[in-house]
């Protein structure tokens, strides 16, 4: 497989300047005669398309959900970075990247890194432009906060739901596009496959959900941003439908898949409340600014209330291992930290298969200081919210918290221009491997979706464009298209016609107990071997017992759980490969073996580089391959918190 | 709407008809006022009100003028009223089969009924006193206004239907006037609870106002 | 709205048994209501988590399991769409369908459940309706015209604190058509006039706030959805509180459109950034 990252020559500041300059361009008459098909309406889709239809491209946009407005970026809450400096506390571009670098422990994509911290001020310029309510100061300048522990205010916000007024903007974006005729979109169709021709992307096979129609679409470029797939440990605080199908099924057509191990796990998420739970709900990070983290010190204490546990004998773990940054110790050392003492059976909540797992977040102090009211005006909405879910009252009794699979760092490979190694499969978004590294730091997300949506892919795949020619087009009857129709048509048949035993979300509940369990927040080589046998195991046994129930005519909900499924199925042995072969400790991939004292430890010799997997063909494991990452301007050094 | 588009494109849209609705029933509002203030004349006396049933026909000029606007506002208000009802019931489609109500009140919830009530009731109103052709048992009052009430409320079905009529534009009123600020968007989350209290204090005046009439005709306080 | 604390201490253990009387339709057909009982619900599940108990019970009888739209589960996509006893979103205020615990309901009892009722937001299958009618008033004018990479520096249009608070209040509309179900117009008014106060209060809408204005009110109208009689059901099942002030505005601002294209030279609104 080649993986040539395409980094352009030059000094870092300059690399995207001088690229930008060198891209080659369409002749604005020609391009209504390019037609690009972009999978996903969340903030890197909807923002990708909404800009290419701008330039006078034929755009053709899909999503599950029944409004492109519902794509999962709608749910993030805390912020998006920039590096305005407004707050003029010694931010800028370079700053930002290296944050971002060192929050992605040295695993991230120097060059890449550097254009994100660079786009993210046009970011905002842009979406103010929009009418984005982002959270203002009286005298009407745009407000900042300090997010995840970083030393600068340089995130925007608006209110608890940033996610949402950033998705609206780009939403609007491509309505105004869809009204105009430019854009058509196609809600409630799903992406089942991918379609080459002589080896380059010309196309997708998608199912109608609402008429089961199997349909294959021609273009001349294929752009996935179709998100995470945090799904794969089933509970997570992804949303219902995020599914790693699109980039799998490409994956399976050759595209190289990155680091597949890499996933975040958010510290302050409601606690597992039982067995039929589907969803985790994530609480801000900001809680940890007020509220302190602590168990009882010995387990005799974890049935009793709360407020029966006197000051002694609680110990407030993160305040006790990293005095510097007591509670608001990055997310994956201080979720790791909850872990271990729940599993050392001083976690408080309700048992859930044999665990108690949850830690408590306590306000009382800070209630003390500041005033309830204080607290309620800071936190109301998220104290509402939890004691909606779990019918407690956090102003009396303290929160418990859990961690919870919320971000996923890996993704399909791309180059510095975000093409996959599938010539015209560009990637954006959380789908490819992003700019993350081995852990993203909070409010790098969407400023990622936004920079790859309306900031890199439309001059990359513009260059792309004018490279292949007006004749790029093929005609959906050729036999690339009907061969892979065919397949998607056999396998939808073959799901509703087997008559199996096991419903899809059985066999999804029992792939995420056993990533979770064994690909988590902590993995070891023992656990992670098992973890692919048990997996090889559920796989054979999903393809024999699986029981589909539902018309293929008709909204089928368990024919699409099904399918989603069965791909997690075969991601998840990948990502467990993934984890397995990464012999070093980093980020949010922690191998028990190599730590000294709790911390994680890189091996920057042997691991310095991006894995990327091949598939070799129906139930054989993935072939790995690597790009190396090399560091022209950062030296490397390690995180500490303590 | 498809299968009414073609009436659609030469109607006003919805917030359109709503205006003049509002317009409308703000003018048939206003009317009642007076009209109610102009009829409790009655109790200073025959002289009074035969008086200003005189003063009213004394420039007929004048008069046609408030007539037309009258008559205008009732067409203008009925139309639209029609269509919103018609419209609104082919877009709630049948509703849920549990229909569950949060907070519209009661006046809201019946508009167009009160509203047709009312209309039977201004048809025979004018056939009673504006043209006397019913109710008056064929006698003649001539310019004696303040007669034709007292006889023609001494008949107790006459009275009560009077009453009952005037207790329904109460109903219609109580949400009429605060739906015209709503309408003519000059109400918001302080005013709304403000102005939904004057609205029913309006309806009840005018209801009270008008029933005094037929009532102390009933009781014998007037004769 | 929730109950007391020391009773959720025991939530993992209490548990409920109920019967439920759900809406069945196929695309194109008709639809009935279908009975069903379901054991055993523990109170700290999410009515969506009940909904897959009983989907999973429906599986293992080998019949087909009732469709119904959620995704972020989470109170913000605005996706889940249920009729609860008659209340779009269920019994409690300000909470999305996935945000509703069977705390909220009583052991024994006989929950109703159907899709948005109205004509503008036909049943795809049993609990799912289609919604574009949403997407259409939007496309139609719910947005500001700012072609990518044509912004100016973010902080060159000072917006005050209560602007952009007014505009962020209404600005949190999910989308998810509660306010059409419970109208008992079918109108839409609520939904529409949230864009409508988000964009027509800031700067950066005015170039386009007559046009816009215009044709939300007439995509809204040809929808088929029903006119505003000023019920307030809407407000009262809207699970981000938005209010009736935004309809009043959208009202205002119609007005005051109307009144401008009225005096314009060409009689048309100002076609704004396009
Ligand atoms: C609860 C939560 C809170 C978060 N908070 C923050 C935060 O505060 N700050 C931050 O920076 N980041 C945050 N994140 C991360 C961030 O929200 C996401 O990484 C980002 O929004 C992803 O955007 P996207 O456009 O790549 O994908 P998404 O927004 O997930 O969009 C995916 C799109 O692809 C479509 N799609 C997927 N599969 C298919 C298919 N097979 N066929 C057709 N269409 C398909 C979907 O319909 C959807 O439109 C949060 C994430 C979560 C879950
Ligand atoms: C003649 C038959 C009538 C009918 C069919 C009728 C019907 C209606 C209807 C359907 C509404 C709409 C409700 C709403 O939008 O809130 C309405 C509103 C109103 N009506 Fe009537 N009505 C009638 C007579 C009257 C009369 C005689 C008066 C005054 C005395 C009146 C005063 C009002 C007012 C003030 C409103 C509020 C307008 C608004 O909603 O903004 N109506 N009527
Ligand atoms: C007890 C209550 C009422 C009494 C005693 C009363 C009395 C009268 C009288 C005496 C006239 C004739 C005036 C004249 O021609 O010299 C009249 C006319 C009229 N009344 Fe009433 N009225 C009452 C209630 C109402 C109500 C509630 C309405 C409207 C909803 C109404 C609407 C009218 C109209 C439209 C006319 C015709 C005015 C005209 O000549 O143009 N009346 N009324
Ligand atoms: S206004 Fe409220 S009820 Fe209506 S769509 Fe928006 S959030 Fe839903
Ligand atoms: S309920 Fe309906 S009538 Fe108007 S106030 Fe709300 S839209
Ligand atoms: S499922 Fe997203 S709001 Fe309910």
């Amino acid at each position: 497989m080649k993986l040539d990252s395409k980094i352009p020559a030059g000094p870092l500041a300059d690399k995207w300047n001088n690229h930008k300059a060198k891209m080659r361009l369409v002749n604005p008459a020609n391009r209504r005669k390019y037609h690009i098909i972009v999978v996903g309406s969340g903030l890197a889709g909807s923002a990708a398309a909404a800009s290419f239809a701008e330039m006078g491209y034929e755009v053709s946009c899909f999503c599950y959900q029944d409004s492109p407005r519902r794509a999962h970026s709608i749910a993030a809450q805390g912020g998006i970075n920039a590096a305005k400096n407004y707050q003029n506390d010694g931010d800028s571009v370079r700053r930002l990247f290296l944050d971002t670098i060192k929050g992605g422990d040295y695993r991230a994509r120097e060059a890449n890194v550097y254009r994100l911290a660079q786009v993210s001020t046009s970011i905002i310029d842009q979406c103010v432009a929009q009418g984005v309510p982002f959270a203002r100061e009286y005298g009407g300048l745009l407000a900042n906060r300090s997010f995840g522990g970083a030393q600068v205010s340089r995130t925007f916000y608006a209110r608890g739901q940033t996610g949402q007024q950033l998705l609206l903007g780009a939403y609007s974006a491509l309505s105004r596009q869809i009204g105009a005729g430019t854009v058509k979109m196609y809600t409630r169709h799903e992406m089942l496959d991918l379609v080459l021709v002589e080896g380059q992307a010309k196309g997708i096979v998608t199912r109608d959900l609402v008429t089961g129609e199997i349909k294959a679409w021609a273009s001349d470029v294929v752009v996935l941003c179709t998100g995470g797939y945090g799904n794969v440990f089933y509970l997570s605080t992804n949303a219902q439908g995020c599914n790693v199908t699109a980039t799998f099924r490409a994956h399976r057509r050759g595209a190289g898949f990155a680091n597949p191990c890499y996933s975040q796990i958010h510290p302050t998420c409601i606690p597992v409340h039982g067995e039929d739970q589907s969803k985790l709900t994530l609480m801000s990070e900001s809680l940890r600014n007020d509220g302190r983290v602590w168990v009882p010190k010995n387990s005799a204490d974890c049935t009793k209330p709360a407020s029966e546990i006197p000051e002694e004998a609680r110990d407030y773990f993160l305040e006790r291992k990293y005095p510097s940054y007591g509670n608001l110790a990055p997310r994956d050392i201080a979720s790791r930290a909850a872990k271990e003492v729940c599993d050392e059976g001083r976690g408080v909540g309700q048992v859930v298969d044999g665990k108690r797992l949850g830690v408590y977040l306590d306000f009382s102090a800070a209630i003390k200081r500041l005033g309830e009211s204080a607290i309620r005006e800071r936190y109301g909405n998220l104290f509402d919210m939890y004691e909606n879910i779990t019918g407690e009252n956090a102003y009396r009794q303290p929160m418990r918290i859990f961690p919870a699979v919320h971000y996923t760092m890996g993704g399909l490979w791309v180059d510095y221009n975000l093409q996959s190694n599938i010539p015209g499969l560009f990637v954006g978004g959380e789908a490819n491997f992003s700019d993350h590294g081995a852990n993203r730091l909070g409010a790098s997300a969407l400023m990622q979706g936004l920079a790859d949506g309306y900031f890199v892919l439309p001059y990359t795949v513009t260059d792309y464009l004018a490279g292949v020619g007006l004749s790029g087009r093929p005609s959906v009857d050729r036999p690339e298209f009907k061969a892979v129709v065919k397949e998607v048509e056999e396998r939808t048949h073959w799901f509703l016609n087997n008559k199996g035993t096991r419903s899809a979300r059985s066999y999804h509940k029992e792939l995420g107990k056993i990533v979770w369990e064994k690909c988590g927040m902590t993995r070891d080589k023992a656990g992670l071997e098992g973890a692919i046998r048990d997996l090889q195991a559920l796989r054979d046994d999903f393809w024999k017992n699986i029981k589909v129930v539902g018309a293929g005519n008709q909204l089928a909900p368990e024919l699409e759980r099904a399918g989603r499924v069965a791909d997690f199925l075969d991601f998840g042995i990948m990502m467990c490969l993934d984890a397995l072969t990464r012999e070093e400790s980093c980020g949010g991939h922690f191998r028990t073996e190599y730590q000294d004292a709790g911390e994680a430890k890189r091996n920057d010799e042997a691991f310095a580089h991006a894995a990327v997997w091949k598939f070799m063909g129906e139930g054989k494991l993935p072939e790995r391959h690597t790009e190396p990452l090399t560091y022209e301007e950062v030296q490397f050094t390690t995180r500490s918190y303590k | 709407m498809s299968d009414s588009s073609c009436c659609k494109n030469c109607q006003p849209a919805s917030i359109g008809k709503k205006i003049i609705m509002a317009l409308s029933g703000l003018v048939l509002a206003g009317f009642v006022f007076g009209h109610m203030i102009g009829n409790l004349t009655v109790f200073k006396g025959a002289a009074a009100i035969n008086e200003y049933a005189e003063w009213l026909h004394a420039n007929p000029g004048l008069l046609w003028v408030a007539r037309s606007v009258l008559i205008v506002s009732v067409i203008a208000h009925i139309w639209s009223g029609v269509l919103l009802t018609i419209e609104n019931r082919i877009a709630r489609a049948g509703g849920p089969a549990v229909e569950v109500t949060r907070r519209a009140s009661l006046s809201s919830r019946t508009m167009p009924y009160s509203g047709v009530i009312i209309l039977a009731f201004i048809i025979f109103h004018l056939l009673h006193f504006t043209f006397r052709k019913i109710a008056l048992g064929g006698q003649e009052f001539g310019p004696d206004v303040y007669k034709m009430i007292i006889a023609g409320f001494s008949q107790p079905a006459v009275a009560i239907f009077y009453i009952a009529s005037m207790i329904l534009l109460c109903l219609h009123l109580s949400h009429g006037i605060s739906s015209v600020f709503q309408t003519l968007g000059l109400r918001n989350e302080r005013w709304r609870g403000r102005l939904d209290v004057l609205a029913i204090i309006y309806g009840w005046v005018i209801a009270l106002g008008f029933i005094s009439i037929p009532l102390a005709v009933l009781l014998g306080q007037l004769k | 709205m929730v109950k007391p604390s020391e009773q959720s201490s025991h939530d993992s253990e209490r548990t409920l048994a109920l019967r439920l009387r759900v809406w069945r339709q196929l695309r194109g057909g008709d639809g009935h209501f279908e009975e069903y009982s379901l054991a055993a619900v523990p109170v700290s599940a999410s009515f969506l988590e009940m909904m897959d108990m009983l989907n999973e019970q429906l599986i293992r009888e080998g019949k087909d399991t009732i469709a119904f739209d959620h995704d972020c589960r989470e109170g913000i996509c605005g996706m889940c769409s249920m009729t609860i006893n008659g209340m779009p979103h269920g019994p409690i205020p300000g909470v999305t369908t996935c945000q509703l615990h069977m705390r909220n309901f009583r052991d024994g009892e006989t929950i109703t459940v159907e899709p948005w009722r109205a004509r503008a937001f036909p049943v795809l299958k049993d609990l799912a309706v289609n919604r574009s009618a949403f997407d259409k008033v939007i496309q139609a004018g719910g947005f500001i015209t700012v072609r990518t990479g044509s912004a100016t520096e973010a902080n060159n249009t000072l917006i005050p604190k209560p602007i952009a608070d007014e505009a962020m209040d209404a600005a949190e509309c999910i989308g998810c058509g509660a306010c059409v179900a419970s109208c008992k117009n079918g109108s839409a008014m609520l939904f529409v006039g949230a864009k409508i106060n988000h964009l027509n209060i800031l700067p950066q809408g005015q170039p386009e706030r007559e046009r816009r204005t215009l044709a939300m009110v007439k995509t809204m109208d040809d929808a088929g959805f029903g006119n505003c009689t000023n019920y307030g059901e809407c407000q009262a099942h809207c699970p981000k509180g938005i209010t009736l002030d935004v309809i009043a505005k959208l009202n205002r601002d119609y007005l005051r459109a109307r009144v401008k294209e009225f005096f314009s030279s060409t009689g048309k609104a100002r076609k704004g950034g396009e």
